[in-house]
């Protein structure tokens, strides 16, 4: 497929060794002009550059005077570990977020506003998602060329010559796709092509690719980099975002690596290897740590061998008693869906798992409350709350049933109780009555732990439990968890933030792409550990494999 | 409907897409096959449902139901739906009809102008309510059915129009054949054609399949959403005013009731015809053969010599068999594309 793109020119230049150009953390007034001077650019100017731009959401900085400088023909690749910004980085590429400071420019130098999605476009910069958004009803070929439909005598659609259009785009990228069959239906690799086949119908000059190939196997992927190649040669500047070091080793010319928001790293990766990624992603301050170590008990949640076909297989692990076992691993690797599983919300395909000698019956979530287990999810406002209903209604949710006085419920019992829980989770608030949106985002998770922990659970699943809350807050739950687990609960926490996970879990368990990769004791565990094994880099000899048999 | 077109293609994994394609097309032939099946055993019971007179009844009853669903269809496959349509079939019908009474010896083809225009009115105010004030549509068209039922209750008052100051030209209508084939029938079939072709052949008409497909993927990709459901609506109001004449000359005899329920049995039509109720999949064509296939259960039934009590409860469970259908259907393709994909992954 890939000999079907024309022999492009040469363009190697990644390849020169002009020295890693590593910025300091905090070198963005500099300005990227003068940083990117030395890296002898066959292309010479950029054709799309990010100067020193910022965005903050809330207090949140998501990018910090970030610079980076597209050349066409070129592949550049943008890594960081979850929340490092690269997220937002698409985002102002797509016109989706104006930054709050700094600029993007053109290839003539002249200042780029995109005040939207149509203005990306316009400009020449075609976004690829993760899991495009094509019309699934309509055809292929009318979702390269909705509303832009070639036309003929009376403006009537001339369909043989999208036909042939779209034929013809996806025979420069060499990939075979029916230009007449429908959308739905179509792989998310598929998709991801049609969306490239759009692109190009436009004349792309930049294509942002964010995280294409986490979906995708690894035929997929191959035929994807055959594609990427195609538009590199066709001297189309490609943004490549992945948190595969080996893809970013395998396609792109050059490799940005950001950190809480600010390019840590920016060079060539001719001169680079997987752990100088591995080190530049992580070091993020670390969380106080509030770990204690103490004998944990006998296993309380034991799970065997549970497969879910393509999302993951063979997980087995155990949480003891009084112990914080971590699920660590990138956005993707297939954690809260284990975590679902478990709890019942979602099917599996085969495994089991206890909680102590009683197996959870699968899709089943009242059995596993009943079988003392509670979780708290990922998305306070969608699954862990009602929104809508008061403070104490949502604190007694989970308990109506103890609650009841001969299958009644008296509102000053309900509200009593929950006002007794919501004092001894600290939650600060101004009556009970109140709504849960009157809340900051850290006491409506301390609400949702309220909730939970009132049915004084054996087993306790908390899916980033800190995530959008602040510090303060932060550090409250996490003394919240590792006082529960002391009282002998079983916690199992999934959490993307590696300090987080540090100080917290007296044992971390890594997933990359559905499987469990590696074990850690909290001894053993650090950041750079952690993420190698997610990103799938054995450059720790301390790495032992687990659960991929 | 995607065309047969299919070059060879080395590599591409076909077993899936096959799959695809096979249920696609059944959607649509499926309706055909069904009313084949029906027309044949009916036949079988009592012959005289094939004869002429019959077939031509069935064909001039529909004629009404599928250009009420043409409108529909096109506001459903936007992911709206319009209730309304057979309060403005009845007031139409009403003020139509009335005009002979009013204005003796007035041309048809000005009652015909009439009754559009009160569609039109009906259409215009719907739709700018549902696409400018951004009011869902089930909710303003419920509105809507309620006003314009009340609207035309207070014009007629208690009163009624008969048959009597009616032209029998006008009565004659529905009876009028070419070839054996009812007018309006005939009718009927070139606006479902001229819409077919319009929804398929320009940008404006392919925008409602992608707004009803994925409404904010359609707003990204720069299709004016507003200006698109308003003229749905505005459409499904305008046929729905011409079929209220269409009513007038079938049923003479004019009260404020006329056509009250006849949306759902439209919608009903139109969802059996192969529209996926959340928009964005299916066609006029589909929808019209939907009401030709209910109208056809209809007369069967009666043909057969089973109560038309049952009638309706067969339709209903005509359309949940439809849906059911189109729904296993799809959650099987899910799960079968799902699979295949592990298969062939890592």
């Amino acid at each position: 497929m890939r000999e079907a793109s024309e022999p492009g020119q040469p363009n190697d230049e990644g390849g020169e060794s002009d020295g890693v150009d590593r910025a300091p953390r905090a070198d963005s007034a500099t300005g990227s002009g003068g940083t990117f001077r030395s890296s002898a650019h066959a292309a010479g100017r950029p054709i799309l550059s990010v100067r020193d731009v910022s965005k903050a959401f809330g207090a949140v900085h998501a990018l910090q005077g970030v610079s980076i400088d597209l050349h066409g023909g070129e592949v550049h690749g943008v890594v960081g570990e979850n929340g490092a910004g690269k997220s937002t980085l698409v985002k102002i590429f797509g016109g989706v977020h104006p930054p709050d400071s700094g600029t993007l420019v053109d290839a003539d130098g002249h200042p780029l506003v995109l005040t939207g999605p149509a203005d990306a476009r316009d400009a020449g910069i075609a976004i690829i998602f993760q899991e495009p958004t094509l019309f699934p009803d309509i055809s292929v070929a009318e979702n390269v060329f909705i509303a832009r439909q070639p036309q003929r005598r009376g403006r009537r659609i001339d369909h043989r010559s999208m036909q042939r259009q779209t034929r013809a785009l996806f025979e420069r990228l060499g990939v075979p796709l029916d230009p007449d069959r429908v959308a739905r239906g179509l792989s998310i690799a598929e998709q991801q092509i049609v969306e490239i086949g759009k692109a190009l119908s436009f004349d792309a000059k930049v294509v942002v690719m964010d995280e294409p190939t986490a979906a995708l196997s690894a035929t997929e992927v191959a035929r994807l980099f055959g594609v990427v190649e195609s538009l590199r040669d066709h001297g189309v500047a490609v943004v490549f975002i992945s948190h595969r070091l080996e893809e970013v080793f395998a396609i792109c010319q050059r490799v940005t690596v950001l950190r809480d928001g600010q390019r840590v790293l920016s060079a060539p990766v001719g001169g680079l290897t997987a752990s100088d990624l591995v080190r530049a992603m992580v070091g993020r301050d670390i969380a106080a740590r509030v770990h204690e170590h103490h004998a944990p008990g006998a296993p309380v949640l034991r799970v065997h061998d549970l497969s879910r076909a393509g999302i993951f297989s063979d997980i087995s692990f155990d949480v003891r008693a009084g112990e914080i076992v971590a699920l660590a691993g990138l956005v993707g690797a297939g954690r809260s869906e284990v975590a679902r599983a478990v709890f019942g919300i979602d099917d599996y395909d085969s495994g089991s798992a206890f909680v102590g000698d009683r197996q959870l019956h699968k899709g089943r979530p009242i059995d596993a409350m009943r079988a003392g287990v509670a979780m708290v999810p990922e998305d306070r406002r969608q699954q862990g709350l009602v929104m809508d209903m008061s403070i104490a209604d949502n604190v007694s949710l989970a308990s109506l049933r103890a609650l009841a006085r001969h299958g009644l419920l008296v509102g000053s019992i309900e509200r009593r109780f929950a006002a007794d829980w919501a004092a001894r989770l600290h939650v600060k608030y101004s009556r009970i009555t109140n709504p849960a949106t009157s809340l900051s985002g850290g006491n409506q998770q301390k609400v949702v732990l309220a909730k939970w922990l009132s049915r004084e659970p054996t087993v306790i699943i908390v899916d980033e439990p800190t995530r959008g809350i602040d510090i303060a807050t932060k550090s409250e739950v996490h003394r919240l968890l590792v006082e529960l687990s002391r009282s002998g609960v079983a916690v199992l926490m999934i959490s993307s933030e590696l300090p987080e996970v540090l100080a917290v879990a007296d044992r971390i368990l890594v997933m990359r792409e559905g499987r469990l990769v590696d074990e850690l004791a909290h001894a053993d565990a650090s950041e750079e550990a952690i993420m190698a094994a997610a990103t799938g880099q054995a450059t720790v000899p301390a790495a032992v494999e687990v659960g991929s048999a | 409907m995607s065309t047969a077109e299919q070059q060879p293609q080395e590599a591409a994994p076909t077993s899936a897409r096959r799959l695809v394609d096979v249920v696609l097309r059944a959607r649509t032939f499926g309706i055909i096959a069904v009313l084949g099946v029906l027309v044949l055993i009916s036949a079988l019971i009592q012959s005289r449902f094939v004869g002429g007179a019959e077939i031509r009844f069935i064909l001039s009853q529909t004629a009404l139901y599928a250009l009420v669903a043409v409108g529909e269809a096109i506001v459903i496959l936007t992911r709206n739906v319009d209730l309304s349509v057979g309060s403005v079939v009845g007031l139409s019908a009403y003020v139509s009809a009335n005009m002979f009474g009013t204005h003796p010896g007035i041309s048809i083809v000005l009652v015909f102008l009439v009754g559009l225009g009160v569609g039109l009115v009906c259409g215009v105010v719907t739709g700018a309510i549902t696409a400018i004030g951004r009011v869902p549509s089930l909710v303003v068209t419920l509105a809507m059915l309620y006003i314009i039922r009340g609207v035309d209750t207070i014009i007629v008052g208690s009163g009624v129009v008969l048959a009597s100051t009616e032209p029998n030209s006008f009565l004659n209508i529905p009876q009028a054949t070419v070839l054996g084939i009812p007018d309006v029938a005939l009718a009927v079939a070139v606006v479902v054609a001229v819409v077919a072709y319009c929804l398929n052949s320009f940008r404006s008409g392919r925008d409602l399949y992608a707004i009803g497909s994925d409404p904010d993927a359609a707003r990204r990709a720069g299709i004016p959403i507003a200006k698109r459901v308003f003229t749905a609506f505005v459409i499904s109001g305008a046929l729905s005013g011409v079929a209220g004449v269409i009513w007038a000359a079938q049923y003479a005899t004019i009260e404020s009731t006329a056509a009250t329920g006849l949306e759902l049995q439209v919608i009903a039509a139109v969802v059996v015809g192969g529209v996926a109720i959340f928009g964005g999949s299916g066609s006029v064509v589909g929808a019209a053969l939907g009401a030709l296939l209910l109208q056809t259960i209809n007369s069967s039934l009666n043909v057969i010599g089973i109560s038309s009590i049952w009638t309706e409860a067969i339709s209903g469970l005509l359309l949940i068999a439809a849906i059911t259908l189109d729904r296993g259907i799809q959650l099987r393709l899910a799960a079968a594309l799902r699979k295949r994909r592990v298969r062939l992954g890592a």
